[in-house]
């Protein structure tokens, strides 16, 4: 009997272990490091989108009192440059060094550091610091960036253009010729500001050669890998620890200038060195999200059938490629654009473009929900069209459930689904019946109510390794885990996964504790710390942390369970075949009277005196997983809004999800993960976006501007779920973390767009703030009552 | 200059030697190395640094340290008393209302403040209290779940139980 | 954080305050913080010295007048103000005006006087000030005047307040006759505060009509003011819906509306005229329960 055929603790509700730490405020996040002789540093940081450097004055600040070093970026060359991970064909990467040298690409890009004793002292310096910059003719929209005659922002490069990327399959020009109907629209995924609550912060000290370095990061494994390499210390030398991280939805899904900056300062200075992000430098210094144009054309039958789709976007990465970014517009969202639809024919070309603005890289969802919001806008497009129910037009391309493994026109394998259902689910949660009455009442009272439908499919399980190498992507997507069992029978897990919020001390609990047939109290799971993990760990992003890190601790945990087991079956007298592994004991089937305890058998691990024959002493287990393939969660969404005839204001009354993401190993946590994700899914339908003006100036520049979703601006949410196992792995499992974000960005939009289309109104970008809507409504003719 | 300044925080007197350019929230961080107050923003939005200052729920990084001499001060580390966690910590917990942690120390102190003056809210109430303290991990579901299953057992211990938010100053 | 050092005092009497004010040029009295912290935390404002008033007691009382006058304290909280039995009763438009504000933290600390004395073109406290036509008792050096709302608000961040002198009380006359009043505010998203807030005041004739009514708008402009345009409008209709909406519709009147990434100025002159037919139709349901 495998462990996972008569779960105990997987697919229970068990309370957080990471709570009772959180809750009493003791737990440790990376400001809270404070250390003996700690120096602080400050970065002065470009005010200008597109300048040469001409000169920089230190000569004031450094006879600032506290100030323990000023640097330029010519100081500080020896940390190296910061690491893309990702290569796509025709790449044309960007030299993207910790403090620029030569020019300033966009507002906040570092061009000096102070370090001092206080922060305050740091500050005031850096004030001090006078630089004669020159200023350049600034780029900020994609589009415009690829046009020529326009401003370069890496002169070497001879363009902005970073890459393209296309993906064909089928034949989309018969498939637009034979189309009876043909629905285009332009669709923007604007730009967004991650906000983690708690800014990215580093500290660092150096102590007998070794760097020990706290980051608030999702991935310390690959903080400590370029931290080692770029300085030239061994990694055995450099201890990366992710304490309590506050969040990250990708932005901390980096390896950035300030981890480098402060682990080189902590070894050269001699002194403990910590730099914390302002929340207003973070909306310049730290990755935004999204900000792709998209040109989307879609051919269909009079009945709904979908022929063929052709999309020409354009992504804006920023000033500098990222770690991860040249993956995300690409890999991460080409791919999945015919979502759950049976699409014969296919046709997306996607550009890169560099920018005078932030970099922007992974923001929950990475791509998928670019791609959810392109194509659930353009089947409302469709189904407006014909006057079709989308619910139909949806359930009529649905994939059917027999097709599975089914092979997308865009060339990837979905590994199992069953659609329908989490439609119908949804469809019955919302009342989808009973809304055109909800429409006649808010009418009578002068407003507009209108039902958004999204169905969805994600890629979740990043990846398997020879997939990553194909598609350029410079590492491997296995995970990592450790199972420690100690003499007296207490149980470690380490992991490589690096979670900051998504409760894996927990599942990962709950996951060893079936194979061990102990209690999740029983096991205590570390991760964070690259000193304690299993050597490599690939981290938390991508929802990939269950079907990979889950999958990795699950297989460790039955290694060592087979070991208890044999040591059983040798003290009990009995054969493997006939020995139960169960709440806390072992022993043979139909005989637990005559149990051992859970500690014996570690305890004759490492006794070591009567063991089976060969049997090598300890009791713990190491693997590496390498997923075979990715796995493909779904869902639909529904939003249902009340849009103020008067003022444009939208409220969400009603929002009901019904998501599959294969077995559930915690169900409180995947509601969890969902509410989270669906609230920042509807920040981007209807309240957030990062701003620019023509100089390249973030005009969204503070939380007073940019609109990050509170308690009242979003409902409850009523949610279901269908459970269709993917066979990629032995659990089953597929992932969750992103699926909020991609269901609920169109189910959102798609309500807002529905209650105004009695006006006649097709489409509005998002977000789809009050004031856009009320000048559609005035536009419509209807707008002075 | 420097500032002597007297206040009581989580029953403790603390007398200090202060700059008047510092916060509430670094004197509790960095002087009192009470961490578990937290910074989220530099612009007074997030709510990460709320305390309770005489009773009141205060965001910690918009006062000066200076301000709270002779105040009563209760951070999170101040909530459980002998052990015995308060009503709002056990409901987060048990309604998974908080993810990262980060937000939740000053959600549950604005929570504190507003259920010991409210003690049945509706769901728009509890939703309306929060506004100040921004989480990005849990969309608020299970937070206004958390304050509402507070309110319950606090009501039943009322008068047993000490109120945390002091009744002076409200 | 804050860089720039500046002395602090908290004196116990409002004239030491006045007299510490007086001092330097560059010092500027705190009370709730709420306004001038932020400021000095982003250092836009860079203050040689601070005046805490939070010591003087007398400053902080809620009080009725012989003649009915409810006087508010300059440090009393927007929470307080909020919550206050008489408050609620008399003058609604301003409880609710000050339950708007921010949240219940900014509540808990802000200053009705601060707001005033601040006066930032998006506060919510000047709007009812204006309708109620309250008055700004300030003390100075030179004693104390009292300051008309409708004299007073001159622009963002500008009033008749001299640098010397200090907020000592608002004071609002008791609403006469058979009246009604409430405030209406549309929020700024991100920030809480007001894109548009209407506070409305108005008095019945016997015969249930409007004989007069005081419309306060903030928000919109450079600086809260009154909607005189709409008031005249209003008054001598009878008050149902459609008159309160012709003489709503003349409440940005000739208004230099700002604009800003949250509302462009034409969304703001719209806003203005929903607000305060909502305020207004609240004030005469109120007036005639
Ligand atoms: C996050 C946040 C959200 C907010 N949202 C809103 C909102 O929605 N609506 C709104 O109206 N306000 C809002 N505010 C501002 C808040 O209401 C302030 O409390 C108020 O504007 C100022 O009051 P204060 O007591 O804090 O003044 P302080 O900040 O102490 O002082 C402000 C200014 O007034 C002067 N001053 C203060 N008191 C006096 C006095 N008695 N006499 C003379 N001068 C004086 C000071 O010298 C200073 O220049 C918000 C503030 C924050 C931080
Ligand atoms: S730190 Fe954000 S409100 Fe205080
Ligand atoms: S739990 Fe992470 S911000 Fe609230």
């Amino acid at each position: 009997m495998t462990a996972t055929a008569n779960p105990t603790y997987i697919g229970a509700r068990v309370a957080r272990k990471e709570d009772p730490r959180l809750i009493t405020g003791e737990g440790t996040f990376t400001d809270d490091v404070m250390l003996q002789g700690m120096a602080y540093l400050t970065l002065v940081r470009s005010p200008h989108a597109h300048a040469r450097i001409r000169r920089i004055d230190t000569a004031a600040a450094k006879k600032e009192p506290g100030v323990v070093a000023v640097l330029t970026g010519t100081d500080l060359e020896a940390t190296g440059m910061l690491p893309v991970f990702i290569t796509v064909p025709s790449m044309n990467g960007s030299k993207h060094m910790p403090i620029a040298t030569d020019k300033a690409r966009y507002a906040g890009d570092a061009v000096a550091a102070v370090v001092a004793d206080s922060r305050d002292a740091a500050k005031r310096a850096a004030d001090l610091i006078a630089v004669d910059y020159e200023p350049l003719a600034v780029v900020v929209d994609a589009s415009k960036a690829l046009e020529p005659g326009a401003p370069i922002v890496h002169e070497e490069l001879g363009s902005n253009l970073v890459f393209t990327y296309p993906v064909k399959g089928g034949d989309v020009d018969k498939a637009f010729k034979d189309a009876e109907v043909k629905v285009s629209q332009r669709i923007v995924n604007q730009r967004l500001i991650p906000n983690a609550m708690e800014p990215r912060a580093v500290a660092a000290k150096f102590e007998a050669g070794e760097l020990t370095l706290w980051s608030s990061t999702q991935i310390p494994h690959f903080v400590q890998l370029i931290v080692a390499l770029n300085l030239g210390l061994g990694q055995n030398k450099v201890r990366v620890i992710a304490p309590e991280v506050g969040g990250g939805f990708g932005s901390k899904l980096q390896v950035y200038a300030e981890e480098l900056l402060v682990g080189h300062l902590a070894k050269t200075l001699g002194r403990p060195v910590k730099w914390t992000e302002e929340r207003r430098e973070g909306y310049l210094a730290t990755i935004h999200g999204r900000d792709h144009v998209s040109d989307v054309e879609l051919a269909a039958k009079k009945d709904g059938t979908i022929l063929g789709l052709r999309v020409r976007t354009v992504a804006n990465v920023g000033a500098y490629l990222q770690a991860f970014a040249p993956g995300i517009p690409t890999i991460l969202h080409v791919f999945i654009v015919p979502g759950p639809y049976r699409i014969p024919a296919f046709d997306y070309e996607m550009r890169g473009a560099y920018t005078n603005t932030t970099p922007v890289d992974a923001y929950r969802g990475a791509g998928r929900p670019e791609a959810a919001f392109l194509i659930e806008r353009i089947m409302d497009r469709l189904a407006d069209e014909i006057a079709m129910d989308p619910a139909e037009v949806r359930r009529k391309n649905f994939i059917s459930k027999d097709a599975f493994p089914f092979n997308t026109i865009s060339g990837i394998t979905y590994d199992s689904g069953d659609y329908a259902p989490a439609l119908d689910r949804a469809l019955a949660m919302a009342d989808y019946k009973g809304f055109e009455k909800r429409r006649a009442e808010a009418k009578a009272r002068g407003n507009y109510r209108g039902i958004g439908i999204s169905s969805y499919v994600e890629i979740c399980g990043l990846a398997p390794s020879k997939a990553n190498a194909a598609l350029g992507v410079g590492w491997g997507g296995y995970e990592s885990a450790r199972i420690r069992v100690h003499a007296t029978g207490a149980v470690q897990v380490f992991t490589g996964t690096s979670p900051h919020g998504q409760g894996h001390e927990t599942s990962w609990a709950q996951i060893a504790a079936d194979a061990l047939g102990v209690s999740p109290d029983d096991i205590e799971v570390r991760h964070g710390d690259t000193f304690e993990s299993p050597g490599m760990g690939v981290g938390t992003f991508g929802s990939r942390s269950l079907a990979v890190g889950g999958i990795a601790v699950h297989k460790a945990a039955e290694k060592v369970r087979e070991k208890v087991v044999q040591i059983g079956a040798h003290l009990l007298e009995a054969s493997p075949a006939d020995v139960v592994v169960e709440g806390g004991k072992v022993f043979v089937k139909g005989v637990p009277e005559k149990a051992k305890n859970f500690g014996d058998i570690s305890m004759a691990a490492y006794l070591a005196n009567n063991l089976p024959d060969g049997m090598e002493p300890g009791l713990e287990a190491t693997v590496y997983y390498d997923p075979p393939n990715f796995t493909f969660p779904f869902g639909t969404h529904i939003a249902e809004v009340e849009i103020d005839g008067e003022t444009g204001a939208v409220q969400i009354v009603r929002y009901s999800a019904c998501d599959d993401c294969g077995r559930q190993i915690n169900p409180m946590i995947v509601e969890g993960q969902l509410h989270g994700g669906i609230t920042q899914g509807i920040g981007q339908a209807l309240y957030e976006a990062a701003v620019y003006d023509n100089e390249g100036q973030l005009l969204s520049g503070s939380m007073m501007e940019y609109h990050v979703p509170s308690a009242e601006d979003v409902p409850a949410f009523a949610l279901d779920n269908t459970v269709t196992l993917t066979n990629t792995n032995p659990l089953g499992v597929k992932g969750i973390g992103e699926a909020g974000t991609i269901g609920s960005t169109p189910a959102a939009a798609n309500a807002v767009i529905d209650a105004l289309s009695p006006l006649g109104i097709k489409h509005i970008d998002m977000p789809l703030t009050s004031e856009k809507i009320w000048r559609a409504i005035r536009a419509a003719g209807e707008g002075r009552r | 200059m420097g500032h002597t300044v007297t206040l009581t925080v989580n029953g403790t007197s603390y007398t200090r030697e202060i700059e008047p350019t510092l916060l509430l929230v670094e004197l509790l961080r960095e002087t009192l190395s009470l961490t578990g107050t937290h910074v989220g923003c530099d612009t007074s939005q997030c709510g990460a640094c709320t305390v309770l200052v005489d009773g009141r729920a205060t965001k910690a990084c918009t006062m000066l340290a200076v301000q709270a001499d002779g105040a009563t001060v209760i951070t999170v580390e101040g909530l459980a008393k002998n052990s015995e966690m308060h009503p709002i910590q056990r409901a987060f917990a048990k309604e998974h209302a908080l993810q990262c942690g980060f937000c939740t120390p000053g959600l549950m102190i604005t929570a504190v403040d507003f259920l010991e003056r409210n003690a049945s809210p509706s769901d728009a109430e509890i939703r309306h209290a929060i506004e100040g303290n921004l989480c990005r991990c849990t969309g608020y579901h299970n937070i206004v779940n958390a304050i509402r299953s507070a309110s319950a057992e606090m009501r039943q211990t009322a008068g047993v139980r000490p109120k945390v938010a002091a009744e002076v100053n409200r | 954080m804050i860089t720039h050092p500046f002395t602090y005092q908290a004196p116990s009497t409002l004239e030491e305050a006045v007299e510490e004010l007086g001092r330097s040029g560059d010092s500027k009295v705190i009370a709730g913080g709420h306004s001038l912290l932020p400021l000095m935390k982003l250092g836009l404002a860079q203050p040689e010295a601070l005046i805490d008033l939070r010591r003087i007691a007398s400053l902080r009382a809620i009080r009725t007048e012989s003649d009915g006058t409810i006087v508010i304290g300059a440090l009393t909280t927007h929470r307080d103000i909020a919550h206050d039995p008489i408050v609620r009763a008399k003058l609604p438009a301003l409880a609710e005006a000050a339950g708007a504000v921010g949240d219940l933290q900014v509540r808990a600390r802000g200053t009705i006087g601060g707001s005033i004395a601040h006066a930032d073109p998006a506060a919510d406290e000047p709007a009812p000030a204006l309708a109620y036509d309250a008055t700004i008792r300030a003390v100075g050096p030179k004693g104390r005047r009292d300051i008309r709302a409708s004299d007073y608000f001159k622009g963002t961040f500008e009033t008749a307040l001299a640098d010397d002198e200090i907020i000592a009380e608002v004071r609002f006359p008791a609403p006469a006759g058979r009246s009604g009043s409430a405030y209406e505010k549309f929020a700024h998203p991100a920030s809480g505060f007001a894109i548009t807030g209407v506070a409305a005041l108005v008095t019945l004739k016997a015969d249930g009509g409007i004989e007069r009514a005081a419309i306060g708008v903030t928000g919109a402009a450079a600086a809260a003011y009154r909607a005189t345009a709409a008031e005249k409008a209003l008054a001598g209709t009878n008050g149902d819906a459609k008159a309160i909406a012709a003489a709503a519709a003349k409440a940005s009147d000739g208004i230099a509306a700002l604009s800003d990434l949250a509302a462009s100025s034409d969304y703001r002159k719209h806003l203005v005229t929903v607000f305060a037919k909502r305020a207004i139709l609240r004030a005469v349901t109120r007036a005639r329960a």
